[in-house]
């Protein structure tokens, strides 16, 4: 055998780069209404094409097509729209926010607004959700207040988690949103494990893990999958592909030649890969899962195509690393505009009543802002007192602690 | 009522009480169930409360801590296993990040009181990867608490405190302590708990409390600080070498009994750190500073410490690197002579 050519290490790069525009040919997708809808108690390896392709439902003219046009009720659908409308102007204003400085840090979830409001449509309320930073959209839907989301961004003497953690880090066991960690994947195999609890427990509640593309390469994504198979666990393990993390490209994360979906069918469990910009197919997908959760029929695994439409937070610049007029050229568009389009052709949306909703919902915003910064902020000085620091370490606090808080002179 | 019991039965008659007392508590991790766990720990308790309770998990120690703490969100209160702490590893990311943190950072709206146990420790020719003590990694992370028995009645009454506490707990099990208590000497027969008073145990529901020490053997000459196998070693040094120290089983590590250690001290005026753990950085470190913070005007001599080398733990040089009561009692006499 001949010793050959000298090896040559691969390193995928995307194909768009600052001043060069991005070739989307490399995301697998199909027509709209184009992908079969099984039986929800499918077997695993019978999803394998579904992990290849692409479930959408709102074509291009804004018709619903398709076995996955979901049965909703339009008032749900307007609630949703509603909803990630509100999530973009949230963002919108929290991120001038931080630019005035009224807070440290944000991450908006531009474009990716449809995934986390949907899903948490088709959950019951009481239903575990294990987000990461970027589906507040689930805490948006579920009517949790703006001011106490503002006054954790604002770590100002009403936030709910007493200025311990980062803005964006919210956590909100009432509105069924598992706190949130900085290190990525974790809260992925923790959501098994809730299932797993609810399973043992003989409950009908079931949970909705969540991971970004880049953090599937975490350890914890496989252990997630591997006990989610084993223990057939009720969770729904959604994979939201927006193609980046931070700078890099899905590719180094593992998607090159191959989709999130596909790791699903590999594990034993059944799997989807959905228009993540489709309100309807999200909705539509997310049911079908949480359905097949609740019969005892085992986990699903989604992958949501996407795109990040914005930085990934208030430090970083996308413009140094990709194409500044990329999400122009996305295939699957805007989620809010998809949805408008579709309402209005469906007679259940105008044009006009857009418009209203945007002015009120940024009026809603702004509103709920100005009552934040009443209990202040990073800025005016006004957070929780610096004895918070050692409380909640434990559930008593040790002696060691009460000696350092002393020492601290408080 | 009392029967004789080795560690390993004790620790699995704490489990049994607290799973028949809280329907909340889970037992799982890997060869646990059906098989009852490689050291026999949970012998019996798979086919008494179902596999729904007690279930075997895959090889995943990372996964294992991550599903406890999503079931200690949910309400439930697992006691799960790391089959040897020298695996803990790849947990750790759950354990420091995760459960340490989770109720500090919800601000109490989620905790984990989740129990993970694991067999540590030396003196069985376990080599690097079925000896180590890892408790300073953990003793470090605030928001854990980190416990270790030395004996049957012990073990199981901190078990169920550790169970039924509301904190993670990190429980380290000396497994060469699992059958009987050992002084070091491992050139002579192992004595069963069966011939010792702290093998008796009751049958039923009891606590040992956490962050209590013990005066395992009261003293006037100095004060040793030990834990686990380190305190039978100790007991064999004072024994060898006459010198009548005060040895202190901490028991619990980290949050610790600083009252009853600095009494001690206080009243001996010399002070001997023992663990089987390297000695960079371990936790007898912490031990030195906090004897030197707050005794340091009765101190009569430098507070010495006896430690693994800061080696990797070997296989066949075993006796050279376990501290055993020669290099103990050699710090004992350097103590008192000072």
């Amino acid at each position: 055998m001949s010793k050959g050519e000298p090896l040559r290490l691969h390193v995928p790069e995307p194909t768009g780069r600052p001043g060069c525009a991005t070739d989307f040919s490399y995301l697998r997708l199909s027509p709209a209404g184009a992908v079969r809808r099984p039986e929800v108690d499918v077997a695993p390896m019978d999803t394998r094409d579904l992990a290849y392709s692409l479930i959408s439902v709102i074509d291009a003219e804004g018709n619903a097509v398709g076995p996955w046009v979901p049965q909703i009720d339009i008032e749900v659908v307007r609630k949703g729209l509603r909803a990630m409308m509100k999530t973009r102007v949230f963002d919108s204003r929290m991120l001038m926010a931080q630019r005035q400085k009224k807070m440290s840090f944000y991450m908006q979830s531009l474009g990716e607004e449809a995934i986390g409001t949907a899903q948490a449509l088709a959950l019951n309320e009481d239903d575990m959700c294990f987000p990461t930073y970027r589906q507040q959209s689930i805490l948006v839907v579920r009517d949790y207040p703006m001011v106490d989301m503002i006054c954790q961004l604002m770590s100002n003497e009403r936030d709910p988690l007493k200025g311990r953690q980062l803005p964006v880090m919210y956590s909100v066991k009432k509105a069924g949103f598992f706190s949130i960690s900085g290190n990525l994947a974790t809260q992925y195999i923790q959501a098994v494990g809730w299932g797993m609890a609810s399973a043992i427990k003989g409950d009908t509640k079931i949970a909705s893990a969540w991971i970004g593309d880049g953090a599937t390469a975490e350890a914890d994504f496989d252990t997630a999958l591997t006990f989610a198979h084993v223990y057939r666990a009720p969770v729904i393990l959604n994979v939201v592909n927006n193609q980046w993390a931070i700078s890099t490209f899905q590719a180094i994360a593992g998607g090159e030649d191959t989709t999130f979906a596909a790791r699903g069918v590999g594990c034993g469990i059944a799997s989807l890969r959905v228009d993540g910009n489709d309100f309807l197919a999200v909705y539509a997908a997310s049911r079908w899962a949480a359905e097949r959760a609740r019969r005892n029929l085992g986990p699903c695994l989604i992958e949501w195509v996407t795109y990040r439409a914005g930085p990934h937070s208030t430090s970083d610049d996308p413009s140094k690393y990709r194409p500044g007029d990329d999400w122009s050229h996305f295939p699957l568009g805007d989620p809010i505009a998809r949805l408008k389009q579709y309402l209005i052709k469906a007679g259940a949306w105008s044009e006009q009543e857009h418009e209203e909703t945007q002015k009120r919902l940024e009026a809603e915003v702004l509103a709920a802002q100005k009552e934040a910064e009443q209990y202040g902020t990073m800025a005016s000085g006004h957070t929780f007192s610096p004895a918070e620091m050692f409380d909640g370490i434990y559930k008593d606090m040790p002696e060691h602690l009460r000696v350092q808080r002393q020492q601290l002179g408080i | 009522m009392k029967t004789s019991m080795t560690m390993i039965q004790a620790l699995r008659s704490a489990m049994d009480v607290m799973m028949e007392k809280d329907d909340n508590v889970v037992v799982f991790g890997q060869d646990v169930g059906y098989f009852g766990g490689v050291f026999r720990c949970t012998e019996g308790l798979q086919k008494k409360y179902g596999k729904s309770r007690v279930f075997d998990t895959p090889i995943s120690e990372g996964g294992i801590v991550g599903v406890a703490i999503g079931m200690g969100a949910y309400g439930l209160r697992p006691c799960i296993e790391i089959q040897f702490a020298d695996y803990i590893y790849p947990a750790y990311d759950q354990i420091v990040s995760e459960a340490a943190r989770l109720r500090y950072r919800s601000a109490g709206d989620f905790t984990a009181p989740i129990t993970i146990r694991t067999p540590c420790g030396g003196g069985i020719y376990g080599g690097q990867t079925h000896s180590q003590s890892p408790e300073a990694v953990f003793a470090h992370v605030c928001g854990l608490r980190t416990v270790m028995p030395s004996n049957p009645y012990d073990a199981k009454g901190l078990l169920i405190a550790s169970i039924e506490n509301d904190d993670p707990v990190i429980f380290l099990e000396p497994k060469r302590l699992y059958n009987g208590p050992f002084d070091g000497h491992h050139d002579k027969p192992v004595v069963p708990w069966s011939q010792n008073p702290l093998g008796e145990v009751p049958e039923g529901y009891y606590t040992v409390p956490l962050d209590k020490a013990a005066i395992f053997r009261p003293g006037k000459q100095l004060t040793v600080l030990a834990y686990g196998t380190m305190v039978w070693v100790s007991e064999a040094a004072a024994r060898e070498t006459g010198i009548d120290a005060e040895i202190i089983d901490l028991r619990s590590l980290w949050p610790l009994d600083l009252e009853t250690i600095v009494e001690s001290v206080k009243k001996t005026r010399r002070c001997v750190v023992v663990h089987e753990a390297t000695r960079t950085c371990g936790f007898g470190a912490e031990l030195v500073s906090l004897v030197q913070e707050h005794c340091f005007y009765h101190l009569e001599a430098p507070i010495e410490r006896v430690t693994g080398w800061d080696t990797p733990y070997p296989h066949a040089q075993e006796w050279a690197y376990f501290p055993g009561p020669a290099r103990v009692g050699a710090a004992f006499k350097r103590a008192v002579e000072a």
